[in-house]
Order: structure tokens, then sequence, then C-alpha cells
């Protein structure tokens, strides 16, 4: 199950991020990125925080190419992004594991094969269609969804699952990758302040686990603080504040987010 | 000073629209009653010719059913069955080619669509004459003709649901790195599944309507006994067609609702 030698990057700087100068616009002349740049290596969780509309989830989708940049470079694991196209950028996408903000799981699957859909990148098409996924996957998959707690709902369908349950699974897909990063676009913003804590959590012990960096778009600024270690602040496409949770000042939220009557 | 709020529902320019459209429907319903001479004699004899046809019709020749109903009627079924079976085969590929989010190539949607409009806009009965003038009389042509007239609906159907998928699991698992075989077994087909069940099923109790009528044509079925026992005016034998028609039509329909009962 090693990835490191399959992901071509010849042992430089696993498991790292860099980010350098991504651009993005839709519509040309509007940009919605102007010019992104950080690094984060190893084992570190980073919260990017801003105002809905900032382009927090489409840096994030830049990062797996889910969207196109329109400029820059992007680094995972010491391999330029950027510059991949049909199986290397599969096998790229296969690397960077995401979690979604509406889970975004097959909802007439079980959660068992959900969690093996994190593995299709490397599963030959007839063994996904016979559903003859490779004992060491299953095995795998039996595990994680141990380990996010799910154990009795293996054969459940995922739309018979609650949310916070459901985002267990997104969880469990994603690390099931193997990922040199994790990636996670609002992953709480449908779940209850409980819920929410447990799912940071259990993010935070796959990245520490497995010593991948983490990089969350979160909403909630307290949540930010609470678990992250480095907290990145968008505002108009820009990056405004990086530094970490205790150098984030009210000045820097009223930057952020505009204003200061919602602050109390 | 009190302020007055005016609403309408319709701008003036709408109601003189809405109305310029009535008018057009009423003329054209003039002229199309004008269109059909309805012969005034003819049409005052006609209850008298009613009763003469049913004393005719009475009693039934159920004698009949053994020499020459009953295996037409099995034909019949063969020709809808796998004439729908055909159907799909074809309907699936010119489906996935047809749906925008799948086939993201303009002009292959619209050849798609082109196969698709074309298979609907010739009537069965039409297809039946050409594929007999092709393969000759009997129930290949029945079954081709009944094929090639269901490729449109069962086609434009399964675009349709493919198109309303959700986009969230196909994007999760192009995010794993999916190759796009993979993507359809796994993302798009447990979406559509039961929506192509329903649509096999509601094509299928058509085609048993539809395979009736083609042996009027001689595409094989019931209907060339019809067109026989009509020929010779056998009216009792044309009487227990009727009747062998309407039964297994109304078969069908229960065997088509309680087998949808339990897919969906």
């Amino acid at each position: 199950m090693s990835n490191q030698n399959t992901n071509g990057n010849g042992g430089a700087t696993p498991r790292s991020l860099i980010v350098k100068d991504v651009f993005k616009e839709y519509v040309p002349g509007t940009p919605v990125l102007k010019g992104i740049s950080f690094e984060v290596t190893g084992r570190s969780t980073v919260a990017i925080i801003g105002p809905s509309g900032t382009g927090k989830s489409t840096l994030l989708r830049c990062i797996n190419r889910l969207i196109e940049p329109t400029g820059g470079a992007i680094h995972v694991a010491g391999q330029d992004i950027t510059q991949l196209s049909g199986k290397d950028l599969r096998h790229a996408r296969h690397y960077i594991g995401m979690v979604f903000q509406e889970f975004n799981l097959v909802e007439r699957l079980s959660v068992i094969e959900n969690v093996l859909c994190g593995r299709l990148g490397f599963t030959p098409v007839w063994r996904a269609w016979l559903r003859k996924y490779p004992q060491t996957d299953i095995d795998r998959a039996f595990e994680l969804i141990e380990k996010v707690g799910l154990g009795e709902f293996i054969t459940a369908r995922a739309d018979s699952l609650s949310g916070g349950q459901r985002q267990r699974v997104g969880i469990a897909r994603a690390v099931m990758q193997n990922p040199d990063i994790l990636m996670a676009d609002e992953p709480t913003s449908s779940l209850d302040p409980k819920t929410s804590v447990e799912i940071m959590e259990l993010l935070n012990e796959f990245s520490a686990v497995h010593d991948i960096p983490l990089l969350i778009n979160i909403h909630d600024v307290k949540l930010a603080q609470r678990f992250a270690d480095r907290i990145i602040g968008m505002s108009d496409g820009r990056i405004v504040f990086d530094g970490t949770p205790d150098e984030l000042q009210d000045s820097h939220l009223k930057e952020i987010y505009g204003g200061e009557d919602w602050m109390l | 000073m009190t302020k007055k709020y005016e609403w309408e529902r319709f701008t003036p320019a709408q109601r003189l629209a809405r109305f310029t459209i009535y008018l057009a429907v009423v003329i054209a319903l003039v002229m199309s009653i004008r269109t059909v001479e309805v012969i005034p004699e003819f049409l005052y004899d006609a209850p008298e010719q009613m009763v003469d046809l049913f004393t005719r019709m009475w009693p039934i020749d159920t004698g009949h059913y053994a020499e020459g109903v009953h295996a037409a009627l099995i034909e019949t079924l063969n020709i809808a069955s796998l004439g729908t079976v055909l159907a799909l085969v074809m309907a699936f590929p010119v489906g996935l080619m047809a749906a925008s989010n799948i086939t993201k190539i303009p002009a292959l949607n619209w050849f798609a669509k082109l196969i698709l409009v074309s298979s609907r806009s010739v009537n069965s009965l039409v297809w039946a004459i050409l594929f007999v003038a092709i393969f000759g009389p009997g129930a290949l042509a029945g079954t081709v003709a009944i094929g090639f007239r269901s490729i449109g609906f069962c086609g434009k159907l399964l675009a349709e649901a493919l198109e309303e998928c959700d986009p969230g699991p196909i994007e999760a698992l192009k995010a794993a790195g999916a190759p796009w075989p993979s993507i359809i077994i796994k993302g798009y087909w447990p979406q559509v599944a039961p929506a192509f069940w329903g649509i096999t099923l509601f094509r299928w109790d058509i085609n048993v309507r539809e395979s009736s009528v083609i042996g009027l044509v001689g595409a094989g079925g019931i209907g060339v006994a019809l067109d026989t026992s009509l020929n010779l005016f056998n009216w009792d034998q044309v009487a227990l067609i009727l009747l062998c028609i309407f039964t297994i039509v109304i078969v069908a329909e229960i065997f088509v609702t309680k087998v949808r009962e339990h897919i969906i």
C-alpha cells in the first residue's frame, strides 16, 4: 500500500503542498483568485477562512484540478499538478483526498462500496463493475469504516445514514485513497455543533496518523481557531492573513469579512 | 398619505398575446372541422351499422383460439419483449451520447438527438413496412421494427435521467481519480438504475400494444391473425382476437404495475 514510489516524486518533498501565484478567472477580466501563494509541509492543519464567494472552494478545486486554474503552479508531493493530463492527472488526483460539504456519496450504494470508491483510481474497470475488489482494499475499507465508528453500518445504504454518519463515510473514502494531502471543503457546515467537532477531530486524527497536511475551508472561525495549527484568511481572491490561531486578531477578522457589527 | 399598491398578473401586452393565442386555437378548430368533411348520411347510419357489426360478432368464436390465435399471441409477446431488449441495447450508447453532462461535445449531443428524433418520428407501422420489405414478412421484421421505434423513447428518457443526476458524487469519484467507465458504472448507473428499469417496463408495456398492430402489415404476431379474419369477414373471430388483445394488454399492465412497486 505504499504510494510514495508510484507517485513519481523521487522522494524529494513528500507530503507537501506548494501553491504558487494561482490565478483563476471564470469570466475573462473578472478574476476569482488573484495570485494565491502558500506552502504547507508535513503534518499541519491549515484552515482557510473567508466570506462566501471569495474563492475558497475554487482554490481547493484548483489543487486537484476539478477546476482548471488559469495561471500559477501547484505542487503536491513534489509533482506539478498543473502540468498533468489524462492518466497522470487521474493518478495524481488519487493521492489528494477530498471531503465535501454535501458529502457527495453515491446514495444508492452501501457504505463499504462508497469507501471502496476511494480506490477507483487504481481499480480496473471490470473489477469495479463486477464488484470484485482486491482483498487488500476490502480489508482496508473495513478497517477504516470501523475507525470512523460505522462498524455496524458496513452494508447499510448511504441514503439511510444521518448527516454526521455520511460525512464519516466521506472521510473514510478520502483516506482510502492513501492521500499525500487531505482537503475538506466546508466539511461541517451542514452538521450540528457537536457532530462538527467530532468530524474535525476525526480529520485531525487522520492527518496526524498519516503525517499529511490537512487543508480545510471553514466558515466557523471558532472551530478553525480550535483545531487549526495555521489559519489563512482570504478576502476578495487574495490572502490577507496567514498565521497561527493566536495571531488572528479582531482587526484581521475585520479585514477578512469586512465590517465589525457581527463580532461580539 | 397612503401609498397605492397595484398588482396585476399580466401586463396588457401579455393579455393581448394570450387573447391572440385563444383566437388562433378557435380558428384552427373551425378549420379542421371543415376539412374532415362529415357525410351526414353515413353519420346518421352509424348506430344501425354498429348494431349490425355486434350481431355478426356474437357469439364469439372461442373454438378459433387453439388453432389460430394462441401461437400468434405468444409470438406477439415475444416480438414485444425481444424488441424492447434490442431497443435498450441500442438506446444505451445513444442515451449516453445525448446526455450533455456526460458527452461534452455539442456536435455529438446533436447527432444523438437526431437519432432519437428520427426513431420517434417514424410510426411503428411505417418501421414495420420498411422492415417487412427488407426481411420479408414475419416476426423478425416486427421485432426489429419495435426495436427501432423504441430507441427514441428509451434513449430520450435515459438521457434525461442521466442529465438529472446529482453532480456531487460524480465530482467525488473524479477527485478520487476514477477513470470515466468507472464513473459511469459507480457514479451515474446507481443514480439512473430505477429510472432505467421504469423506462424498460413502461416501453415493454407500450410494445405489447404496438406489436399487436404491426401484424396488419405482415410483421408477425396477433395482427396477422386479425388481418386474416377481417379480410374473410369472420367477425366472430375478429371479436375473439380483439378480446385476446384486450386481455393481454390488461395483464401486461397489471404485471408492470406489480414489478414497478418492487423496484422503486
